[in-house]
């Protein structure tokens, strides 16, 4: 596969793919809290591009509005949700210590190559421009998914799974042309409300625990104490 | 159709209702009869679809069949009957300080929230709101399960949202990768999601993409049923969270996700045309069920103990669909229904009990039988049907499924009875001394309605003794459905 004999626009698409999946990473290894809601905004932006770019080459426009709600939850309302939260909370400067960063940078990258071979039989499936996108959206899939286990901060933990949810829309907009519009506005909502939800949780933890560290949430366990 | 219609609108109307008048005394009231409401439009919905058969609404989107009636309808029932429970359990919680006025408001929408989304999985033809609505069963059960906002209930409420969120979120992936190999072959995008669209194209979708969506799809929905390894949020979410909750979670949402996942399977069977699907259901399924009966003897907690048990009884419907046959499909149908009645009302049974106790630790619950007869009675008989006595319906799907084991694969058959066997030990060893020790001094009755553990447990007793046969005839269609040949 030549990426010089693609068209333009679908070798935009696919540097995209590519920026997103580096975002994915730098979510990875960021360790302050505001720098690291900037990074999930800019997924959230590289994503919305790569949406918008993905209407007009098929010719799909119900997509715009796929990434109208994309460039609203995540680039605007997510990342400012939790920047206030932070804000309220106090801990906008807060660093977390990654245990082991290089080995999981290591970790992360295996992942990427797990799934390109995962993603093998989509791949000769597919059409030329959406054979890499595949993968690198699984990819970010699994990296958020290591986001979520590797960090102790709550907020962190959040983030990797809005990041999630960006690797799965991300997918059903280069394997599918979005999902049907019904489930993505259920998709949506159900996105809207977990980040209340989770804005919500943020103060019972800290008013019970006195800090958003999720470690110490330790007390329920199989034998009695 | 127009009793559907009612079915998803009374709760959802209860969600907005209760969310204003959740702290008057009488919203326990209200709330009854919101849900009754609920299950008698279910039970005209039942009729409907038993007099025409399926049916399909206008719009496509919802599709009400063999297999989801009757799961609409054991729901609706079990809304109804932990309803008239939870009146009296939440006064109780109110006397003790231990919610206020918010929290009830909260408690009483999220209750109504948590069964309209239910309904809706169950009665949806469209996959991927299918997965929104068990998403959304999830957004509205997690602050009820920290709704006492202790550390214990908070850590529980925090796990069971990031891994069921995590978890499900594999399942998404799943739908697309379904969405993408139907897109391939059916001519209109937006019907790619419909269930009654895919059934039809099923054999044609490409297997290898198929296979791999099913991997994910078990992997996502098999966190929200409880499967071994992904089971860890179960326990700690049942136990840490109000007690109605608990009854409703381990008898309603489990079975919905593993609804979920058999709907995949149906799809997944004639495109792959081997039996990859339900190999690995049986493995997860046997893995949940052994290693969930040996927990059961580690157990200081009464609901972490009852909720190691439904974490057992899904491994075993799970390896039961897994099997795949007719036997083994009917009988995991009708285990769907009386795992649901008796565990619904054993929860019920122990929320008393920890009422009468004031704790939830087994070591310091005795003598119940003596203190309140009715509960503890309540609490023996409903665990000796749960643990599969005859002649209670349980018993009869286990001895099903036992037959269908024998037939298929006989090496597996002594692990199945070894895996009874240490499950019964566990759960009767904790049991003995709750019901027959010495009461402490000064133990008391509590104000406790038993109806409903006394109306599931005749039912269970029913199903063991005779099903009915409106029912027989939609488990045996849903048989059909699921594997192309019926028992009866």
């Amino acid at each position: 596969m030549l990426i010089a004999s693609l068209s333009l626009p679908e070798q935009v698409v696919l540097t995209l793919a590519a920026l997103i999946l580096l975002s994915s990473f730098l979510l990875l290894a960021q360790v302050r809290l505001d720098s690291l809601i900037n990074t999930f905004a800019l997924q959230g932006l590289l994503i919305f591009f790569a949406t918008v770019l993905m209407a007009f080459i098929a010719g799909k426009y119900h997509l715009l509005i796929s990434a109208a709600l994309t460039l609203f939850l995540k680039v605007f309302f997510i990342p400012g949700q939790l920047r206030l939260l932070i804000i309220r909370l106090n801990i906008r400067r807060e660093v977390e210590v990654i245990g082991n960063p290089s080995l999981i940078m290591l970790f992360a990258a295996a992942l990427v190559l797990f799934s390109y071979y995962v993603a093998l039989p989509i791949r000769e499936l597919s059409l030329l421009s959406t054979r890499n996108t595949i993968a690198i959206s699984l990819a970010v899939v699994l990296i958020g998914m290591l986001i979520v286990i590797s960090r102790r901060k709550a907020v962190a933990q959040v983030v990797g799974f809005m990041s999630m949810e960006n690797g799965l829309f991300f997918a059903a907009v280069v394997s599918t042309y979005g999902m049907p519009m019904v489930v993505e506005l259920g998709i949506a909502f159900d996105v809207l409300v977990a980040v209340i939800l989770f804005g919500v949780f943020f103060f019972h933890i800290r008013a019970e625990i006195g800090s958003l560290d999720t470690d110490r949430l330790n007390h329920l366990t199989e034998v009695e104490k | 159709m127009n009793a559907l219609g009612a079915t998803l609108f009374s709760p959802l109307a209860g969600i907005f209702l209760l969310a204003f008048i959740g702290h008057r005394r009488w919203a326990k009231t209200v709330n009854l009869l919101i849900c009754t409401a609920t299950f008698v439009t279910a039970l005209l919905l039942a009729i409907e679809v038993f007099q025409q058969g399926p049916i399909l609404s206008v719009n496509k989107l919802f599709y009400i069949d063999g297999f989801n009636v009757y799961l609409i309808l054991l729901n609706a029932f079990v809304g109804m009957t932990t309803a008239i429970f939870s009146g009296p359990y939440m006064d109780h919680e109110i006397a003790i300080g231990r919610v206020d006025d918010r929290r009830m408001r909260l408690y009483y929408s999220m209750y109504q929230g948590f069964l309209f989304t239910m309904l809706m999985a169950l009665s949806t033809n469209n996959l991927g709101i299918l997965w929104v609505s068990i998403e959304g069963a999830t957004l509205a059960t997690v602050l009820l399960v920290s709704l006492y906002r202790t550390h214990e209930s908070i850590e529980a409420g925090w796990k069971y949202f990031i891994i069921c969120g995590v978890g499900i979120s594999q399942a998404l992936f799943g739908t697309i990768l379904v969405y993408f190999a139907a897109v391939r072959i059916i001519p209109i995008s937006e019907e790619g999601l419909l269930w009654t669209v895919l059934q039809q194209h099923a054999g044609q979708m490409d297997a290898g993409v198929l296979s791999l969506a099913f991997v994910f799809l078990l992997v996502g929905y098999g966190t929200k049923v409880g499967l071994v390894p992904l089971h860890n949020w179960l326990p700690d979410a049942h136990s840490e969270g109000p007690t109605p909750m608990s009854a409703i979670l381990s008898g309603l949402l489990l079975n919905i996700a593993l609804y979920a996942v058999v709907r995949f399977k149906m799809l997944v069977d004639p495109a792959l045309g081997s039996h990859l699907a339900g190999n690995m259901m049986m493995g997860f399924g046997m893995l949940s069920f052994s290693v969930a009966g040996l927990l059961l003897h580690r157990q200081y907690d009464v609901k972490r103990m009852f909720s190691y048990s439904s974490i057992e009884h899904m491994g075993l419907m799970t390896f039961a669909f897994g099997i795949g046959g007719p036997l083994a499909t009917f009988g995991a149908l009708l285990h769907m229904i009386v795992h649901s009645l008796t565990k619904s009302a054993i929860f019920i049974t122990v929320g008393h009990a920890t009422h009468v106790a004031g704790t939830q630790k087994m070591s310091n619950i005795r003598g119940l039988i003596r203190t309140q007869p009715f509960v503890g009675w309540g609490l023996l008989i409903g665990t000796c049907a749960i643990a599969g006595f005859p002649p209670f319906g349980v018993f009869t799907s286990e001895f099903l499924l036992f037959t269908a084991t024998i037939k298929s694969y006989p090496w597996l058959a002594p692990p199945l009875v070894l895996g009874l066997a240490v499950a019964f030990a566990g759960l009767f060893r904790n049991l003995q001394p709750m019901v027959f020790g010495e009461p402490p001094v000064g133990q008391e009755a509590v104000v406790a309605n038993m109806w409903p553990v006394f109306v599931h447990l005749t039912l269970v007793l029913w199903l063991g003794i005779a099903i009915p046969t409106v029912l027989a005839q939609w488990l045996n269609q849903a048989t059909i459905m699921l594997v192309g040949k019926g028992v009866l």
